[in-house]
């Protein structure tokens, strides 16, 4: 294996890489079963060395900024379900959030309550998916076979039937609203959560077994794709990919929203920077989550879920000048939306509307961690990274 | 003249039904793994699913077969059927019983490792043929690992040929009935001979953790990239094939073959087979894949002079044998 440089350049000019090697250009998808999604990374071989990784996103670009300039408020909010389809909960709440925060609503407490609930089930529920699917890009059993990923489907499944308790929907929730949220929850939801929860618990550790215990996926993974915290830093890239290189950062923490700032939230680092310490973080988060619903469900107070009188037709909120950015953290990262106030229909709907996806930030450290690796390993890589192009492209 | 028939026969006799195991063992093993992922596998054709695998077959004949422009026609065609060829070519000196046996060559062991190496070709020449670089990644990678796995697979199965003195199968599994199974006697020796041979025809059939070769997740397909329909039927059925007839080798030169109290001979060698057989899918289903760079240490580093060793142990062992009789 090639020596990795601290840095490698990810502007390499291919006429002065050694002349004598026979470089192959590989693409990467945009079809291809590893790329999540539709995503090209143009990969220049020296052998089964990469030597350089240009990823080309957009393949999903639905224009998803646009529309919501021409939607209304309350339109949106289906909209951007389908940006991050792995946790739509997250992206309801980033709009739902920064349109409260620029009329000035005051979402009551049991709304808040409901959204942390949602929000960490939604992370747990999006980590064991990913947890799934990098098993299955790591190949054999946890991957051809696609037995962990079949097990973390069905503790998903739980998780989605809870949702589904809730808003009528597996997927696409549209249960938050601007002030508030739409569906009430109920005592049976509190039950049902804690069984499943429990459930999850028991299950995730037998996983931690099964991937700490194994010497080919320590082998596969440690050591591989290291992201450096500065580079990480200067990428901007956050979540689990800054913390496992070292990165000392949760919105969570750091910029309290919801009931977060009355909750101790434990963040979990690690210095590797590796695709094993970024497995770690995550299955730390899980757990973390866990912890965080389990603290919390049975508090949640009595009250109204609406902070605001719910209007009869689709314009009903309007925000006339003004500037916003809230962000949130999603189980990406940082999931930030921005809006410019004083659009079309006398502020129904945004003049601009700006989401800052996470996933987008960590693909495009791509071209400066895949060279020196093998395709085997880009593959492993591009698994921890878990960008979810619905939300790359948008 | 009679022995010629007498292969001839026994030869198409279990070719058949080797071919028929392969594909009924892909039943089985959908099943094995649907219940280790808390799935029902298939369930709708025939009793249980079992006569999917027949449905399969009749979809992938009738399926239209593409041979992509810039293939090489001749090549493209010619790999598949010498896969499940040269595979069932290594079954011809199997003994399953004393008297079910295709060919009793005095060379058994020599002829089924020559053969069974020779599956290298229509590998390389399918990833090759398919003028697709996925294909030409995963043939390459087939290739280096077919080589370098070749070696220590030779070398373990020479100590079960040092213990019984003998390159007929039929003697090793003879010896083995009059004294001990070689993967128990001498202790030590005979069982890591086995792991080790046992770990490199995982390797050979190219089965998990080392399906490098064909590592949908990365090659997308690999060497069987391009192929579809029946010619890809034929790449997977020679893959089991593979498997089945390594089990079965296994079985005979370490596990004492037919040897065995109460029941017929036959019984016990199939027995035995799918005990080894079992075991693969059950690793198939459990371990992630190597990286390629990885799979290679480990042959070399490890396998290679463990094995080195273990033939030198087993002929010491027989010397000191030869020399207190």
């Amino acid at each position: 294996m090639l020596t990795r440089a601290a840095r490698v350049d990810p502007h390499l000019d291919l006429e002065t890489y050694d002349p004598g090697a026979d470089l192959m250009a590989l693409n990467l998808g945009p079809q291809h079963p590893s790329t999540h999604g539709v995503f090209r990374i143009k990969l220049y071989l020296d052998g089964e060395i990469i030597v350089k990784a240009v990823p080309y996103a957009g393949y999903l670009h639905r224009g998803v900024e646009k529309l919501c300039e021409e939607l209304t408020f309350i339109q949106i909010i289906p909209v951007v379900d389908k940006n991050d389809y792995v946790s739509p909960m997250m992206n309801e709440q980033a709009i739902a959030m920064t349109c409260e925060a620029m009329l000035n609503i005051e979402v009551p407490r049991r709304a808040l309550y409901m959204r942390t609930i949602f929000a960490e089930l939604q992370r747990l529920a999006s980590h064991l998916l990913w947890l799934g699917t990098f098993g299955m890009d790591l190949g054999g059993a946890m991957g051809g076979g696609a037995s962990l990923f079949m097990h973390c489907f069905r503790e998903r499944e739980t998780i989605l039937a809870l949702f589904e308790e809730v808003t009528g929907c597996r997927f696409h929730y549209n249960t938050h609203a601007v002030g508030g949220n739409r569906h009430d929850i109920t005592s049976k939801f509190s039950r049902d959560t804690k069984t499943t929860i429990e459930v999850i618990e028991k299950r995730i550790e037998e996983y931690v077994q099964i991937f700490s215990s194994n010497r080919i996926y320590r082998d596969r993974t440690q050591g591989v794709g290291v992201l450096d915290g500065d580079l990480a830093v200067s990428l901007g890239i956050t979540g689990p990919l800054a913390r496992a290189s070292g990165v000392d950062h949760d919105l969570r923490r750091d910029a309290p929203y919801h009931i977060y700032g009355e909750l101790d939230v434990n963040v979990f680092t690690e210095s590797a920077g590796d695709c094993f310490a970024r497995t770690l973080v995550r299955l730390n988060e899980m757990r973390e989550s866990i912890r965080i619903v389990r603290e919390i469900i049975d508090s949640v107070p009595e009250g109204p879920i609406l902070g605001m009188r719910p209007g009869k037709s689709p314009t009903h909120i309007k925000i006339g000048a003004g500037q916003h950015y809230t962000c949130l953290e999603s189980p990406r990262g940082e999931l930030g939306t921005y809006i410019i106030g004083g659009g079309d229909n006398r502020g129904a709907s945004a003049y601009r509307l700006k989401i800052r996806s996470p996933s987008l930030h960590a693909a495009s450290c791509i071209p400066y961690v895949f060279p020196g690796h093998t395709v085997s390993d880009a593959i492993a890589i591009l698994g921890t990274l878990d960008p979810i192009m619905g939300e790359v492209d948008r | 003249m009679t022995s010629l028939l007498h292969g001839l026969i026994w030869g198409l006799v279990i070719a058949t039904v080797l071919l028929t195991v392969a594909v009924f063992s892909i039943w089985f093993e959908r099943k094995f793994a649907a219940r280790m992922q808390s799935r029902y596998g298939p369930t709708l054709v025939g009793p249980a699913g079992v006569l999917q695998l027949i449905a399969d077959a009749l979809k992938m004949l009738q399926k239209e077969d593409i041979i992509p422009q810039k293939a090489d026609p001749v090549l493209f065609r010619l790999a598949p059927p010498c896969t499940v060829i040269i595979t069932l070519a290594a079954a011809a000196v199997i003994p399953f019983d004393e008297n079910v046996l295709a060919a009793d060559l005095d060379i058994g062991v020599l002829f089924l490792l020559a053969v069974s190496g020779l599956i290298v070709f229509p590998v390389w020449i399918a990833g090759w043929a398919s003028n697709n670089k996925y294909a030409l990644l995963g043939a390459m990678r087939a290739v280096a690992q077919g080589i370098s796995y070749e070696i220590p697979l030779v070398l373990s199965a020479m100590v079960p040929v040092v213990l019984a003195q003998s390159m007929r199968l039929s003697d090793i599994v003879s010896v083995q009935a009059e004294t001990h199974w070689f993967a128990f006697w001498p202790l030590g020796p005979g069982l890591i001979a086995f792991l080790i041979f046992f770990i490199c025809s995982l390797a050979e059939a190219n089965r998990i953790p080392f399906d490098i070769p064909e590592a949908e997740s990365e090659l997308v397909g690999g060497v069987t990239t391009e192929y579809g329909g029946m010619r890809f039927g034929l790449l997977w059925i020679a893959e089991y094939l593979h498997t089945l007839i390594s089990s079965a080798v296994a079985a005979a030169i370490f596990f004492g073959g037919w040897d065995g109290p109460f029941a017929p001979g036959l019984h016990w060698m199939v027995l035995k087979t799918f005990a080894i057989f079992f075991m693969i899918f059950w690793i198939r289903w459990s371990l992630v894949r190597f990286r390629s760079d990885q799979l290679m240490a480990l042959c070399w580093t490890y396998l290679l002079p463990l094995s080195l060793l273990l033939v030198m142990v087993s002929a010491l062992f027989v010397h000191y044998r030869v020399v207190n009789a």
